[in-house]
């Protein structure tokens, strides 16, 4: 389309506009890690890193941080193996119902997290608390696996639909039975898939604060939930805007890695 | 290596069971599918069936007990109580303007990163979309907290033009919202643009149309579909959303805060409340199914 001096002119200013707003609230919560003052007024009277040391030390974060990276790599765990179960049926097999199962690892996500929330919390309460088990750390990985198969299963499906499968035909034409064809050819080529849903997968339960809230039992805090749970308290501020900062500092390392790995897997999007 | 040499026998059983799931795919699939399907059905939709039937449970008001008799007093409640209707009014309202400003916003982002910025420049470009769209949810709304706090950005920006900014509230909440689910727009936005054939753009200049023209006969509706795509998400993670709400809202009540609230006291209630937004999506997925965005999904 010719667009005139005028007409790119205002699309340049409206994209950097865009731009603007993506990212100036990402920059103003590293700004204000470094705020001396407990309140977060503007601007900051000066810059401090001493908010970081104390943050370094506190225990509440920490103990949060570790039970988020255990939910986050069992749930990814399971999600891993779940998904890439179904991508391999719906990618290489025609079967009744297939459209119907894509739409099924669709929905956790799909639906919004409170409703997921109380459902998988009610049926815990109603089928696990009988038989003795209760809401813990094993609760919330089985809620966060439950959503994180959608971005394992896009991820594959969308490297398998890429790869035909007469390369692991030839495999067996050559000898190779079912599983040295696996082993040899399919893995490889979907291996980089797999590592790319993995890591999307681990950045979203690392993430998931609804569903955590409602699967969670007493004492299991997330991170999110750390944050969540601090945010509006003056006391902790310092810290949580450091916390805050840390994270905005470790989103870009998953989409970066997620990028490298497979430059046509569905990074973009939870669906 | 004697200790992971198998056996002459456990090779012959390998290569049996090999044999065996090459000759029947529909074995294969089995074995592929069943735990799956068990985890997603039993565990996922049987948790939701669960609820869906609890929303025709009824609490007792004395002991606080679930008692497990069908009724429709829930539902009832909910057609007939101001409260409840204002509410969902309000969720409903607050999902079609984020979508809304979403596209708004989105659009001369998403022309710019696929059609008018350098080609070699787009990639980071997309990159850059979507690097914010892995940024932490909780942390998204926290910095916009400190932006519309007392005496925070958004006050010291207006300060000068004799404004503060809007605090805590309704507006806070649609901004705030807006500021999350954007990248969802901004990207299939992109995607149809990018994909937008050069030609017809050529042949709508030759037949004589200018920008604007082109853009409203031929741009427009090809892009239409990716808008309702994107849409879905703007949407649908609005009307759930009940974090945000309480993080910037102030006083606002949407209808995951209605959930929220009457988890402890009163699920069955909290279930036919849940129901609301379920059967609006699904409502919003049908009618824009017709766009044949759905497709693009």
């Amino acid at each position: 389309m010719h667009l005139g001096r005028t007409a790119r002119i205002t699309l340049r200013i409206g994209a950097g506009l865009g731009f603007a707003v993506i990212y100036v609230p990402l920059l103003l919560v590293l700004v204000n890690s470094l705020n001396p003052d407990r309140s977060a007024s503007w601007p900051p009277p000066g810059l401090t890193l001493h908010w970081w040391s104390v943050a370094a030390h506190n225990s509440g974060a920490r103990a949060a941080l570790w039970v988020s990276v255990k939910a986050g790599l069992g749930a990814t765990a399971i999600a891993l193996v779940l998904g890439t179960l179904i991508a391999f049926a719906v990618a290489r097999h025609r079967f009744f119902g297939r459209d119907t199962v894509s739409f099924v690892v669709v929905l956790p996500i799909a639906l919004p997290g409170i409703v997921t929330g109380i459902a998988l919390n009610s049926a815990f309460g109603t089928v696990l608390a009988p038989l003795g088990v209760g809401l813990g750390l094993f609760t919330v990985i089985v809620g966060h696996a439950t959503f994180c198969i959608v971005v394992v299963f896009n991820n594959v499906v969308a490297r398998l639909r890429r790869t035909a499968s007469s390369y692991e035909e030839a495999a067996m034409d050559l000898g190779a039975t079912t599983f040295r064809a696996f082993a040899d050819v399919t893995f490889p080529l979907v291996r980089s898939a797999l590592l790319a849903g993995g890591l999307l997968a681990f950045a979203l339960s690392f993430d998931e604060i609804v569903v955590t809230t409602f699967t969670a039992g007493p004492g299991i805090e997330t991170l999110p939930i750390w944050i969540f749970g601090n945010m509006t308290r003056p006391q902790q501020a310092p810290v949580v805007n450091v916390v805050a900062a840390v994270l905005v500092l470790l989103s870009v390392v998953p989409i970066y890695v997620a990028q490298r790995l497979s430059a046509d897997t569905a990074t973009s999007s939870r669906v | 290596m004697t200790t992971d040499a198998p056996t002459a026998a456990g090779r012959g059983t390998v290569r049996r069971l090999a044999g065996a799931l090459h000759r029947m795919p529909r074995l294969r699939l089995t074995l592929l599918l069943t735990a799956p399907l068990l985890w997603l059905t039993v565990l996922y939709l049987g948790s939701l069936a669960v609820l869906f039937v609890s929303a025709f449970w009824t609490t007792d008001s004395f002991t606080s007990q679930v008692v497990k008799v069908w009724s429709t007093d829930n539902f009832h409640a909910l057609f007939t109580t101001p409260v409840f209707r204002q509410v969902v009014l309000r969720s409903v309202g607050v999902a079609l303007a984020v979508t809304v400003l979403c596209a708004v916003i989105a659009f001369p982002v998403a022309f710019y990163t696929a059609r008018v910025a350098r080609p070699r420049w787009r990639p980071l470009l997309v990159v850059a979309i979507l690097t914010p769209l892995w940024a932490s949810y909780l942390v998204k709304v926290y910095a916009w907290r400190l932006i519309l706090s007392e005496g925070g950005v958004a006050d010291w920006m207006l300060a000068p033009l004799g404004l503060s900014g809007p605090g805590y509230g309704l507006p806070a909440t649609v901004l705030t919202l807006t500021y999350l689910w954007l990248p969802y727009m901004i990207l299939p936005v992109h995607t149809a643009l990018e994909q937008l054939p050069a030609n017809l753009l050529d042949a709508s200049a030759d037949l004589g149309a200018r920008a604007g023209r082109t853009f409203r006969s031929v741009v427009l509706p090809m892009v239409l579909p990716s808008v309702a795509a994107g849409s879905v998400f703007t949407f649908s993670l609005s009307l759930g959303d009940y974090i945000t709400v309480q993080i910037v809202g102030g006083k606002t009540q949407l209808i995951g805060n209605l959930v929220y609230s009457n988890i402890e006291l009163n699920l069955p209630m909290a279930a036919a409340l849940g129901t609301v937004p379920v059967a609006v999506i699904v409502l919003y997925l049908l009618a824009i199914r017709r766009t044949g965005a759905l497709n693009s999904l």
